[in-house]
């Protein structure tokens, strides 16, 4: 077991875990933080891609422990004082998802994209995406999403 | 997954201090977390190197450019430094896989896991890397040994990573449309003391293609790579491209890298 001490959504969280916890299960088994998706568990799909120390990774794909003194960001903590974050309000004008299981991936993963590139092109769009799998819209309006956000952000 | 116990290195020392054979050192941890996952590798100890802050960062001179072994493939991507040094590295860098691993993953990590199909060992073929480590430094050319395997000994841990800045240089690979490790990548550089032809993905082990070379230190064009043979004996055979597709790729891909040199 080891003691760790992180920052979650602004919220500052200490707890005694097993020394093999993945992010993915620390969030949604142990703070029932369960937007965060596992969708393949195998690194491929991008559904648990959080922030960390305002970078994305895929939550699936480190220990918890190894991340101990950093500042997390999930998918619940983008939304301020009730209003969604502006690249969420893209993927619902847009149209962005169907099912959604893959959303909150997309989303952080897109947030991560528009810090390194104000104004991306559908190219560099899709590219950045490239670790983070839909099965249903076929991309199309997810690019759109990211670069009505990219408009506004 | 197995249990293990972490430990979270202060220094090189006291890592290569609690190596042994049951335990693995963790930096980005990009394919020993997936392979532990999938139960493919167990380890009673994992030792996290990512704390030691010697292990990271970027140094530039006049002829080379070294890089700490925890440097992550982004910060390469990102390296105004290395922009401009050896364009072809940064952009290697920004060509591995997917954002998230290029957040997380580490050049040292890519070079010990020596992936026969991973983008970095080419690098360190094609500009003469040494790689330093805590108890000597090894050329490139003896460093990869054969399919994920190295020379590195028990507790011996990668440090740094010296580049040497070539007269031109250029990277080029057919990466697999999922996983972007390289079909076939051939990185192509010209030294003011030779030519060096790296070859990833098309064997079990990054090589430098010695035939190739000579045909472009004689005359570095993409047309005279037409006339040179390259045979299929030896290379990778899988459902993503057969041997000889491999070995077609090979002058395709080291065409269009001397072409962008």
């Amino acid at each position: 077991m080891k003691k760790i001490d992180v920052e979650i959504n602004g919220k500052r969280i200490s707890k005694e875990i097993p020394d093999h916890t993945l992010l993915s299960d620390f969030l949604r088994n142990i703070l029932n933080l369960t937007g965060t998706h596992i969708g393949c568990d195998t690194s491929q799909c991008g559904a648990c891609v959080v922030h960390v120390n305002g970078r994305s990774i895929k939550s699936c794909t480190a220990f918890a422990t190894d991340l101990n003194g950093s500042k997390i960001t999930t998918i619940e903590g983008l939304a301020k004082n009730g209003k969604m974050h502006p690249m969420q309000e893209a993927f619902k004008k847009m149209h962005g998802l169907q099912c959604g299981f893959c959303t909150p991936g997309m989303v952080m993963s897109a947030i991560d994209l528009l810090k390194n590139k104000k104004n991306p092109s559908d190219k560099e769009i899709r590219d950045w995406l490239e670790g983070n799998i839909c099965r249903c819209t076929g991309y199309q309006n997810i690019v759109a999403a990211v670069k009505e956000a990219a408009s506004k952000m | 997954m197995k249990t293990f116990n972490y430990h979270s290195a202060k220094d090189v020392k006291e890592a290569s201090k609690l190596a042994s054979s049951s335990s693995a050192f963790l930096a980005g941890g990009m394919t020993t977390i997936p392979s532990m996952k999938l139960g493919l590798a167990t380890y009673k100890n994992i030792i996290d190197i990512k704390g030691i802050k010697k292990l990271s960062g970027i140094k530039v001179s006049g002829k080379a450019v070294t890089i700490g072994a925890t440097t992550k493939h982004a910060e390469v991507a990102n390296s105004k430094e290395i922009k401009k040094a050896i364009p072809s590295l940064a952009a290697l860098a920004e060509g591995i896989g997917d954002p998230q691993v290029r957040n997380r993953g580490t050049i040292g990590g890519s070079i010990a896991n020596n992936d026969p199909a991973a983008d970095y060992p080419s690098a360190c073929i094609a500009l003469n890397a040494v790689i330093h480590t805590n108890s000597r430094k090894i050329d490139a050319e003896k460093f990869f040994k054969g399919m994920f395997e190295t020379v590195l000994k028990s507790g011996e841990i990668i440090e740094a990573i010296e580049f040497q800045v070539p007269q031109k240089s250029n990277y080029q690979k057919f990466p697999n449309p999922a996983s972007r490790y390289a079909i076939v990548g051939v990185y192509v550089a010209k030294h003011k003391n030779g030519i060096n032809v790296a070859v990833t993905g098309a064997k079990s082990c990054v090589y430098n293609d010695k035939d190739l070379a000579k045909t472009l230190s004689s005359n570095f064009s993409a047309a005279s790579i037409n006339n040179v043979r390259v045979s299929s004996s030896g290379m990778n055979s899988d459902i993503h491209a057969s041997a000889e597709y491999r070995a077609n790729m090979v002058k395709v891909f080291a065409k269009k890298a001397v072409e962008a040199c």
